[in-house]
């Protein structure tokens, strides 16, 4: 073993250990940024560590070049241009330009080896070209539904199962015709375009509420694919840095749909959301069921003169921008000497640890955002929940109703409180496109309006209470 | 089997226990965090997309090169700089409460 070969090993097993140090401290609130900076060291070694492997054409270092300079900017404007609302998407995007780039580089490196691949070479290489072709036609599909420039409903057809099953079954058939007859181009793209097809149809069903746990999956996937192109290469941070995105990926998977109270099959194939036609179609039919609704004067002297308010955010107020105005109203409350705490559910806004990102972004003090296990038992004291932009995570028929979708789905406690205002800003339904109880509970005051507007009136009515 | 295949599915397999062992207890507010940075971290294709690129000579081979190289940096970079904004925030919001005991 040359010199040269001990030093490039030796820096991949540091850049190997900085991930893993990394992601431990990911996972703790005090050294999460910290992590990020050391796993981006860990990046920097790894790539400067292989330079003194590369034998380049003149091509190849023009293309280089070029292609870090376009990457490099896109990636850095739109990491930095993104709004914090839209950070799921973005995350979508990522992850999909990264599958894509694994599945090529399998692609290349099946052009290289020929016609009769060892079985070694060849078997990691379908495996990156299918997995990786997945996550990156899943996460832009994952990614057109969070933008909204699909519908966020699960697109079904009858016989869809069917259909995703002869197209794995043909990506086995492919997938076999590489490995046991010949590698030849036709083949390996033909398994490319399916994978990409499937990849689609896979993430179709899926509805926008699920997207998340999704995206999350597809990370998990690339992890895999990446880690399946090191075995390609013979290259060792490869295959570390990918197992090991694929491993936490996986986990992190399971955790995201045990926080929504769904097993991981039911977010996959269970078409969540399904009954949303029909719930959008009964939304026209719910309007004629008798709602009250307030005006910002009478409210505003409730939540004054309260002890104790809890605020449930939800998605509805980061689109409306409204984080800012919130802030405002439960500070103007605490002047008056009432207790203003936030409830978070595990999957306000459309990420695990969304909504607490979008209210950092406010000052919302740290020690005021409450955890669900931790508030549940206070909703019964508290004077007023205010909900704002939330829905589906204080819907009671996650308790109740056995055939709703989102049945089974811990909840806040909402309506266990003496007095409830529901900020919304129409009767629409919410994400996971079901009916809510709560807006006709008689406890219920209905406040209509773009929240960021009607904070505001809340804000200046309180001023003036 | 060969010694060096081996030892890669050596690593591959522990690698797999390391990853699910580092983070298995994680609040959720660091979920959204943690997988905008393990997302950032496969971004390290990015080796493997200049080796392809490097020794690139056919029109095919600079075209996937290129593209490859493309998506694999966009990747890395834009995986660290979105999840450094999210964790940003963390360390703002926890500023008030270190603030007033310095004073």
């Amino acid at each position: 073993m040359s010199g040269t070969t001990i030093a490039i090993t030796l820096a991949y097993l540091v850049a190997a250990v900085l991930f893993i140090l990394g992601l431990r401290q990911l996972s703790s609130p005090k050294s999460a940024r910290n992590g990020n900076f050391t796993a981006a060291l860990g990046m920097v070694i790894a790539l400067l560590a292989t330079i003194p492997l590369l034998h380049f054409t003149t091509a190849g270092i023009t293309i280089i070049v070029i292609g870090v300079a376009i990457g490099g900017l896109v990636g850095s404007v739109g990491a930095r241009m993104v709004k914090m609302t839209a950070i799921p998407q973005m995350v979508a995007l990522f992850n999909g330009v990264g599958g894509g780039a694994a599945a090529l580089v399998a692609v290349a490196e099946l052009l290289r080896f020929g016609a009769h691949p060892a079985f070694a070479e060849a078997f990691p290489s379908v495996f990156s070209i299918v997995i990786g072709s997945i996550s990156f036609a899943g996460s832009m599909v994952a990614f057109a539904k969070l933008q909204e420039l699909m519908t966020g409903t699960p697109i079904t057809y009858p016989g869809q199962q069917v259909v995703n099953g002869l197209l794995a079954a043909a990506i086995l058939g492919f997938v076999i015709a590489v490995l046991v007859i010949a590698s030849v181009p036709f083949s390996f793209i033909a398994l490319m375009v399916l994978a990409l097809v499937l990849g689609v149809a896979f993430v179709l069903p899926i509805g926008g509420a699920d997207m998340p746990v999704v995206i999350s999956l597809l990370n998990a996937f690339t992890g895999l694919a990446v880690a399946a192109s090191g075995f390609t290469l013979g290259n060792f941070a490869l295959i570390v840095a990918g197992t090991l995105v694929g491993a936490s990926g996986s986990l992190l998977t399971k955790l995201m749909s045990d926080a929504m109270g769904r097993s991981l099959g039911n977010v996959l194939f269970g078409a969540f959301g399904q009954v949303q036609a029909g719930a959008t179609a009964a939304a026209g039919g719910a309007q004629a069921r008798a709602v009250r609704s307030g005006n910002p004067e009478d409210l505003a002297t409730l939540l004054a003169y309260s002890r104790r308010v809890i605020i449930v955010p939800g998605y509805g107020l980061a689109v409306a921008q409204a984080q800012h105005a919130v802030r405002e109203l439960a500070d103007q409350l605490e002047k008056r000497g009432v207790e203003v705490d936030y409830a978070i559910h595990p999957v306000a806004g459309r990420m695990p640890g969304h909504m607490n990102v979008l209210l950092a972004e406010a000052n919302v003090p740290y020690e005021q955002l409450k955890e669900m296990d931790e508030i549940n038992d206070q909703f019964k004291d508290a004077d007023v929940v205010l909900v704002v932009g939330a829905n589906d995570v204080v819907n009671p028929a996650a308790r109740s109703t056995v055939g709703s979708p989102i049945y089974g789905m811990p909840i806040l406690n909402a309506d266990q409180a003496k007095n409830i205002v529901f900020m919304k800003r129409s009767m629409r339904p919410g994400f996971a496109g079901i009916d809510n109880e709560l807006m006709y509970d008689p406890k219920t005051i209905m406040f209509f309006g773009d929240a960021k507007d009607s904070l505001t009136k809340l804000v200046n009515a309180v001023k003036a209470a | 089997m060969s010694s060096e295949l081996l030892n890669e599915f050596t690593f591959f397999v522990l690698a797999i226990f390391v990853g699910i062992e580092v983070i298995s207890k994680v609040p959720t507010i660091l979920h959204t965090p943690l997988m905008s940075g393990t997302n950032a971290i496969h971004g390290i294709i990015l080796v493997g997309a200049i080796f392809i690129a490097a020794g690139a000579s056919s029109p095919v081979e600079i075209v996937l090169g290129l593209v490859a190289v493309i998506l694999a940096t966009t990747n890395v970079v834009g995986g660290f700089v979105v999840t450094d904004r999210m964790l940003e925030m963390f360390k703002g919001r926890q500023a008030p409460k270190a603030t007033p005991p310095a004073k």
